[in-house]
This record gives structure tokens, sequence and C-alpha cells, in this order.
């Protein structure tokens, strides 16, 4: 019982939070139909071309017809790249694109006192909003005449304070005088009153709490700008994060990853040709590799660190199992792929079993095999990441997770970024080699 | 002892079930050197095991096949297989793959060379050598697989169903072509199909096939492949006794479908 009802908790938070995200979610759809209109409308614009595709007068529905934009491709990148640059106030976005920002400068609210026998007096509060770095004192402020005295506070933009503004007040809390109006609006404890330069709330004892408009820009702390994340970038490749280079970071976690990899291969790859073709090794190892399969590589970290330590070893030996398994997967099914006809005409045309095994086996079992690596390479990839998480000395995983720790939330993005590019380029790679070393891949 | 003895061939599979089928029975045939056999029959009548038997891909339940005085107990170079479709090398090259039995043999470059290149001249694809098979058309990928089993030498070649998945007209050229390397290399060649006119039309010898079990129904001698070597298949197929037998054997094996439906609908 106690199970389902924090479970049901958890939905409706989960719920909420998406029902938050609704508004940005169809502006999002919008801007895409938009710029899709945008799109069929210059479209009339350039000269029509009359290739197979574009001929067809039935494409909805015609899966073959349907490729991939590249006009969209591209808006789609810059988009967000623009979102980020006016949702983060980019310098290099003119200022009109940029999403509301937090409020900064000068502003002032007045507030209204009254003692318990009745008099009241008003006075002026001046509020200062600095950028986020800077640091700026409370301005002094004539204190002004009634018993009420004016009262000044400085905050840093996205922040709020609590103003104890009966401090320098003649007639104070203590003497039971109370704030009934902000700006001339009656009051409660509890309430707020919206003000040119965000809202005043009072708080539950009556003091006001200031909160300065914080518009619908995302803090530097969350998500810091594009130029910001491009800066650290620059820094970090020059001048090494955690006594090493940013080359040196990347570079160890694709030596990992490399390694480990190759291993699994080396190990993997006759292991599953030892499945595919002897019923003793498909019998012996069948269990084995059928439990480690669907054993996520991230579940032995604990374990790696255990028996190897965090150093180079722990995580060749968690790459190495993570790619071994796909490996000799792979192998085994590229090994019973082989058509029978080719293995009984390759025999009639006077082939021994090594040549049958080097002219027909191995050759056709290379596509199934690349695809393996291919899964391998992005397995090794995420699970060196993930290892360098939780522990390591050098490494792009090693890198976020110590800037995290500082909230330099532009390591962190940046090491993403990198992270991401790194791993595309990786498919990529492999995708290349894979139409250039078996081009008969999925023709036979 | 030359020619090919198929000996009093019986297949029985025992299936997983505990039941068993009786796929040949006491299938005797005697192939003299050269000679042209096709082979039809209703589909389940054990053709392929027959020809898997003689390749030596299967061995059979009882009886033994011997070739040239030799007894059959596996694959071997001097039975040569045409398969249906599929059995290329597809990441090999055209002339690879016909140069694949001499390259097995350890046959030295140069007379390799020759042997591929007479063979695809013979079969028309002499402007193809480096193309690689999945390039070319079913027809084409067919005369590679052909060549490619003659380059070896071998002395019995086996087809099942080679030109099965051909259209009708590539179909006829090759069937022609057929006869022409038959007639050129005097091998020994069976040949099953589905088609009774290419059966008539490639058998010297036919072997009509019944099934449950897999049994020879009744054997032919036949002159239209002798006369389709120097003369145009279609007027081969216009002798009024070509029409004469075709229409025997349609029948023959109509009657073999229908009990097959007809046992099945009783069970
Ligand atoms: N590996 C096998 N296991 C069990 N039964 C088999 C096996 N191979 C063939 N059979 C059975 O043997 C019989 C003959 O099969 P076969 O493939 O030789 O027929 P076929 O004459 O070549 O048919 P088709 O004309 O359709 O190619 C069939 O009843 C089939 O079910
Ligand atoms: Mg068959």
């Amino acid at each position: 019982m106690d199970i389902i009802s924090q479970l049901s908790a958890e939905l409706v938070a989960v719920l909420r939070t998406l029902f938050y995200a609704l508004p940005y979610v169809f502006g999002y759809i919008l801007l895409i139909l938009a710029f899709s209109f945008i799109w069929q409308a210059v479209k009339r614009f350039v000269t029509p071309k009359h290739d197979y595709g574009s001929l067809k007068t039935v494409t909805f529905g015609d899966e073959s017809a349907v490729t991939s934009n590249t006009v969209a491709s591209v808006v789609s990148i810059v988009l967000i790249f623009v979102l980020w640059g006016a949702f983060t106030g980019s310098k290099i976005l003119p200022s009109f694109m940029h999403a509301p920002g937090a409020f900064t400068g000068e502003g002032s609210f007045t507030y209204t006192v009254t003692t318990p026998d009745g008099q009241s007096d008003d006075a002026t509060v001046t509020v200062v909003v600095y950028e986020t770095g800077a640091t700026v004192d409370a301005p002094e402020v004539d204190p002004g005449d009634g018993f009420a005295k004016n009262d000044s506070i400085a905050l840093a933009a996205y922040r709020s304070g609590l103003l104890r503004v009966d401090e320098n007040d003649e007639i104070g809390r203590d003497q039971d005088a109370t704030i009934t109006a902000i700006n001339g609006v009656a009051i409660e404890p509890g309430g707020s009153v919206s003000t040119d330069f965000g809202r005043v709330e009072l708080s539950g004892k009556g003091t006001p709490n200031v909160y300065p408009a914080k518009g619908v820009q995302m803090e530097p702390i969350w998500l810091p700008a594009p130029e910001a994340v491009w800066a650290r970038l620059t820094e970090i490749a020059t001048e090494g994060y955690r006594n090493s280079t940013l080359a040196e970071h990347l570079g160890f976690s694709l030596f990992r990853v490399i390694v480990g990899f190759i291993l699994g291969a080396i190990v993997g790859i006759p292991l599953g040709y030892a499945m595919g073709l002897s019923n003793w090794f498909r019998g012996w190892f069948d269990p084995i590799v059928e439990f480690m399969r669907p054993v996520p590589p991230l579940a032995l970290i604990p374990l790696v660190i255990i028996w190897a330590g965090i150093g180079e070893v722990g995580k060749i030996i968690l790459l190495f199992l993570a790619a071994l398994w796909i490996m000799a997967i792979a192998a085994r099914s590229g090994v019973s792929g082989v058509r029978i006809s080719k293995v009984h005409a390759a025999y009639s045309l006077g082939a021994s079993k090594w040549q049958i095994m080097r002219y027909v086996i191995i050759p056709n079992s290379l596509p199934e095999i690349f695809t393996g690596a291919r899964v391998a390479m992005g397995v090794c990839w995420g699970t060196v990441v993930a290892a360098e998480l939780v522990a390591a000395e050098k490494g792009a995983g090693m890198m976020i997770m110590v800037a995290s720790k500082f909230q330099s939330t532009d390591i962190v993005l940046m090491g993403i970024i990198l992270i991401g590019v790194i791993g595309f380029t990786i498919d990529m790679l492999m995708r290349w080699a894979e139409r250039w070393l078996v081009p008969w891949k999925g023709k036979g | 002892m030359s020619g090919l003895q198929i000996d009093n061939i019986s297949m029985r599979f025992d299936l997983p079930n505990g039941s068993s089928v009786q796929a040949l029975k006491d299938v005797s045939l005697d192939l003299k050197a050269g000679e042209l056999l096709s082979v039809l029959g209703p589909s389940g009548c054990g053709k392929t095991t027959l020809l898997n038997i003689v390749a030596g891909f299967l061995a059979p339940t009882e009886g033994k096949i011997v070739l040239n005085g030799n007894t059959v107990h596996g694959p071997g170079a001097e039975r040569g297989m045409v398969f249906q479709q599929g059995a290329l090398f597809e990441w090999m090259s055209v002339r690879e793959n016909v140069g694949f039995g001499p390259k097995m043999k350890g046959m030295a470059q140069g007379q390799k060379r020759e042997i591929v290149d007479h063979l695809l001249d013979v079969v028309g694809l002499s402007d193809f050598k480096e193309k690689a098979v999945y390039e070319l058309s079913g027809g084409m990928q067919q005369r590679v697989a052909l060549a490619r089993c003659l380059a070896n030498e071998p002395d019995v070649i086996l087809m099942d169903e080679p030109l099965g998945a051909l259209d009708a007209l590539t179909r006829e050229k090759m069937q022609g072509l057929v006869l022409k390397l038959w007639k050129e290399t005097g091998k020994t060649i069976i040949l099953i199909t589905h088609s009774v006119e290419e059966a008539l039309l490639l058998g010297e010898r036919l072997l009509v096939m019944a099934p449950r079990p897999g049994r020879i129904h009744k054997e032919y001698r036949l002159p239209f492949a002798e006369m389709g070597v120097d003369q145009d298949l279609r007027f081969v197929k216009k002798e009024p006794q070509f029409a004469e037998v075709r229409e025997e054997i349609l029948g023959m094996i109509w009657d073999m479908e229908e009990e097959i439906m007809g046992r099945k609908e009783g069970a």
C-alpha cells in the first residue's frame, strides 16, 4: 500500500513537470511547422527538379519517397543554437532575439507601516539588481521623514532577499507595528504585490521578501551561453583541466575504448566462431554468453573496481567484457547465417575444411561482425564515460563529473558535446569502413 | 567401370516427433558417362534428396552411389553442383567465383586465368569478369554458376532446378546453353526440373518419380535433346511426338498430385 502511494506521488510529480513543459513543446512544434511553410513558399521560386522522387504523385505512405530534408536538418540545428542563445542571453544573438531576461538595474517600492494605535507612515525601498558575478553594495539612501525610514537592498540577478525594513524604523515589529500595504496596495503576511522590478512578498512574520523578475532565461549555472561553453573549450584545450590537457582526457577515454574493444574482438570473434561451428562449444558457452549478454556492463563497474581498482586495468577489463559478448554473438550469428548451399557448393568444388573456413565462412560472417563491432564500439564508448564518472584520474567522464561538483556547467556541457561528437565520429568511421571492406553486405 | 550407379538407394528421415518420412525407397539407376538425365516429379517426391545423396551431402540409409568404380562417401570435386540460386560467393568477383575450383586445387595463376577466360567466353560473360556477382541479373548469375562448375572439370554435373528462378525467355536461352555445353564437354548431367517441357528438351533420358515413398515411376528415352543440339528449341517443341509425350507425362503427374491431395483430404 505504502509503495503504491509513493509511486503514485512520483507519477503525479512527473506528470506535473510534463504539464509545465507542454507550452514549450507546442511552441517548438509550431516553429517546425512555421519553417516548413516558409520552405514550401521558398521552394516555389527555386527551379523545380524533375528527378524520379519529385515526380511521384503518391508520396504519403510511400516509404521510399520520404528522404531526410537537408534544409530541415540545417534549420533544426541552427534553431537549437538560436534557442540556446535566446534563452541564455547570448552575445552572439542581437538582443531583440533574447527571451525576456532577469531584471537588472534599479527599482523601488514603498511600504506602509501601521502601528497598533493607528498611526501609519510610508517609506521607500531602493532595489538594485546587478549582473551575476559583479559585487555591488546596497546604496546609501536618505532616511526621509516619519517614523518609517527609507531602505535599500542590492541583489544579484536571479536572487531574492528578505529585507528587515523595520530595523531602522522608529517603531518596528518589536512594538507590533506591521506592514499593511506595498505601493499602496493592501497586503497581509503571505501575500504578494507586483512591482516594476518583479514582486514583493510578505513573509509569514511580515517581513518583505524582494523577488526581482527572473524572466524566462536560464541562469548561467544551469545553462551557460554558447559562447561561454566555447570559451571554456578553448581555455581547457590550451590550459587543460585538473592537471591534464583536453586532448589527454579525451585521448585516455579513446585509448581505453580501443584497447578494450580490440581485446574483446580478439577473444570474442574466435569464441563466436567456435560456437557457430561446434556443438560442444555451442553447448559449453551458450549459457555463459546468454547470461552475460543481458547484464549491462555498467552493472559490472562496482565489481571491477573491487577486483582491479580504478586504474587502467579495471577500465580495460570492463570494456573488454562489454565488447566480448557482443562480438561473440555477432560472430556466432555470422557463422550460423551462412547459406548451406554456399558451403555445399564449396565442398563440391573441392575445398577442404580450412579452405571453406577461409574462403566461405569468414567472408560470409564479416558483415555481421561489422554490425557487431559498431554496436560494441557504441556500448564501449558509453561504458567508458560511465566508468570514468564513477572513478578515474583522467578521461572525458571524469572531467564532467568533477566539473559538476564545482557547478561548472559550461565544462559539463562542453564535455557532453565532445562525447557526443566523438561517439558520432566513431560510428561514422565504422560505417565507412564497413562500406569499404564488406561491400557485399546484404547482397547475398 | 565408368559411369554413375545409383544402387538401391533408400532414405528415411527420423523426425523429432518420433515419426519418420520415407523420402526414397529402392531407387536404382545406371547412368553411362556422357548421358543427360532429367528428373521430374511432384513436389516432395525426393528429387532434391536423391541429388544430395549423389552429391554426397547426405548419406543414404540404404544402398550406395558408385562413380567410376568408387563408392561415394561425401562431397567431391568430381561431382559438381549447380544450385537454383544463391550459391555464388557474393564477396568474390565473377572471375574469382569461376576460378574457385582451380584455386582450391592450387592451380598455377596463368593456367587458372586461361580456364576462367575461356569459360566466361563460352557462357557469354567476358565483359563482366571484374563485376561483383550481385551486380548481375539472375540469368547471368546462373551462367556464372554453370561456368564455376565447369571450371572444376567434374565428371558429373548435378543441377537442382538451375533455371527455376528465371523468366521464360532467359530460361529458353539457358536451356540451349546447357545442351551446347553437354555436347561440347561430354559430361554426365543430372538435371532436376519442375517444367515438363524442360525435362523433355534436356533429357536424353527422363525419369518420372512418384511420391510417398519417393521412387522411380517411369523412365523414358527421348530424342529431343539430341535434336536440340543443332536445332532451334522452338522447332523441337513443335514435333508431334513432343506434344504426345508431354501430354502423357502431364497426365501422369496430375494423377499423382490428385492422389496426394485426395489422400490428404481423406486423412
Ligand atoms: N532434412 C529433412 N528432414 C526431414 N524430412 C526431410 C528432410 N529433407 C527432406 N525431407 C522430406 O523428404 C521428402 C522429399 O523431399 P525433397 O526435398 O527431396 O523433395 P523434392 O522432390 O525435391 O521436392 P521439391 O520439388 O518441392 O523440391 C519430403 O517429404 C520432405 O518432407
Ligand atoms: Mg527439391
